[in-house]
């Protein structure tokens, strides 16, 4: 039958000739093409020396942000993982005791908040599910690791660090969250 | 038996039946919602005003409408009388206005609260409210206070239903638990934050629309989307034993009444189930219930959310 696409190729297996045999040929053809590119512009960078541009957008490692007097922003409400489509969040909340009022933004607060990040697919549905602008994909890279169980990523890894704040003003939609 | 029409449909009744009950004897979306009157607690209704209805004719004798929204939950029907709820613009942007009012006092800490997932105030909200509050003033605040050492109050969350008072009244013998003060500043407490020591009052926090009267033993536990609710019973001397225990995975999070459609404890052998404190707090492990079976969920409700299977295995059971 004739091929509707045009693109089939007719295969054969006719014997090779003494010149095609010898290959010299087919070798300078082919290294033609590994020396052109060696003339060319290296696609290559020297990663972590080097750092490509990232989109504003960028979807990598998630941070948990903490508010203007730091203190955290997650109440533990489960609407991230509620919407994690890879089932990759889960948290125990707790209740925020007297005299914690400058470590959690509400009465209520994360114990525990775990992402899996072999689990996350990076899609962000998380940071727009986040009621408390708490929870945001920044374009920091998920580095590598040995252990299957260093991918899960605890409260000391996420939560971001007070001296080290982390910028997420390029993709974060401010005036969202209530004032309280 | 007398005839009302509502929002186009016509049932008959027995008379002295209010409107609410009559639209829930009809069914369906006609129902107006309600968040003080409760149809197990006998004096409930009258205060929270959501479920104002248009009535459009009065009666066969008298078919003026009647000028103002009335009340459909202690109002009666009368014989002929047409009323509006779905139908009337005027009823949803009132009801609006109401939502907004409930909205003043009441804090906009969804993602906090135990309640959020089945609370009706914040159904009334996403269907009514607008995103936005008008009110300018300061938020009234209380600091959450224990009733005794099971239950807690968040006086902030409070609506003023005084369904939780008719509990006390209703349910149990002494009443230790009211409302204080009056008008803006009216709140509910214990005197001097007397323990409750009566074995439903646990009961109060069933019955509260909102998240104001809260179990201390599954506080902030989980979020009730996460959990599955089963149908189990047990054998108590004090209560019917027939309950719902909110599971997750093997471990049981909580114990509550079995609730219909409109958030009240069911009717078993013609007894509303009310269950003992006992039940509530006490019995948090599966040895101890008898595990029916999944408890059917309507399934636009985000308590059904990650549970098809469980409605895939109920629906195949029917079939084979």
């Amino acid at each position: 039958m004739k091929s509707l696409t045009n693109r089939k190729k007719v295969v054969s297996d006719k014997p090779m000739t003494f010149t095609e045999k010898l290959y010299l040929w087919a070798i300078a053809k082919g290294m033609m093409v590994t020396f052109k590119h060696m003339l060319r512009k290296r696609k290559t960078i020297k990663y972590p020396e080097e750092v490509r541009v990232f989109a504003p957008v960028y979807r990598g490692m998630h941070v948990l942000k903490r508010d203007e007097e730091g203190r955290e922003n997650c109440t533990a409400c489960g609407l991230c993982a509620v919407a994690c489509p890879a089932e990759a969040i889960t948290m125990v909340a707790g209740e925020r005791q007297k005299g914690e009022e400058k470590l959690y933004r509400e009465e209520k607060y994360a114990e525990t908040y775990e992402i899996n990040m072999l689990r996350c697919i990076f899609c962000g549905l998380c940071e727009e599910a986040c009621p408390k602008e708490a929870v945001f994909l920044t374009d920091r890279i998920v580095p590598t690791e040995f252990e299957r169980n260093d991918f899960i990523y605890g409260k000391d890894k996420l939560v971001e660090p007070l001296d080290h704040r982390i910028d997420i003003t390029k993709r974060q939609h401010t005036g969202k969250r209530s004032k309280i | 038996m007398i005839k009302v029409t509502i929002d186009d449909i016509e049932i008959e009744v027995e008379p002295g039946t209010t409107i609410l009950n009559a639209a829930r004897q009809a069914g369906g979306d006609i129902v107006p919602p309600a968040m003080c009157y409760y149809s197990k607690l006998p004096g409930t209704g009258g205060k929270c005003r959501t479920c104002l209805v248009e009535v459009a004719a009065g009666s066969t004798a008298d078919p003026r409408p009647m000028p103002k929204l009335v009340a459909s939950c202690s109002t009666a029907v009368m014989d002929g009388m047409i009323v509006k709820n779905k139908t009337s613009e005027r009823v949803h942007n009132n009801r609006g206005g109401v939502v907004e009012f409930l909205l003043i006092n009441h804090p906009l800490d969804c993602p906090i609260c135990d309640q959020a997932g089945e609370c009706h105030l914040q159904d009334l909200g996403y269907e009514h409210g607008s995103a936005k509050t008008r009110y300018e003033e300061k938020r009234r605040t209380y600091d959450p206070i224990d009733i005794g050492n099971k239950i807690k109050l968040h006086m902030n969350r409070c609506i003023l239903c005084y369904r939780c008072v008719h509990v006390a009244n209703q349910l149990t013998d002494k009443r230790v638990h009211g409302v204080l003060h009056r008008g803006e500043h009216a709140e509910i407490s214990t005197y001097i934050e007397n323990a409750i020591e009566n074995d439903f009052s646990g009961n109060m926090i069933d019955v509260c629309p909102v998240g104001a009267l809260t179990d201390k033993t599954f506080r902030f536990k989980s979020r009730v989307w996460f959990l599955k609710p089963m149908e189990a019973e047990c054998s108590c001397t004090k209560c019917s034993g027939k309950a719902v225990v909110w599971m997750f995975g093997n471990e049981i999070y909580r114990v509550t009444a079995r609730k219909d459609k409109y958030g009240e404890v069911e009717n078993i052998d013609d007894k509303a189930a009310w269950i003992c404190n006992d039940c509530r707090y006490d019995k948090k492990d599966t040895s101890k219930w008898n595990i029916i079976g999944p408890r059917s969920i309507n399934r636009h409700s985000v308590i059904s959310q990650g549970k098809y299977k469980t409605f895939m295995d109920k629906e195949q059971k029917k079939i084979s």
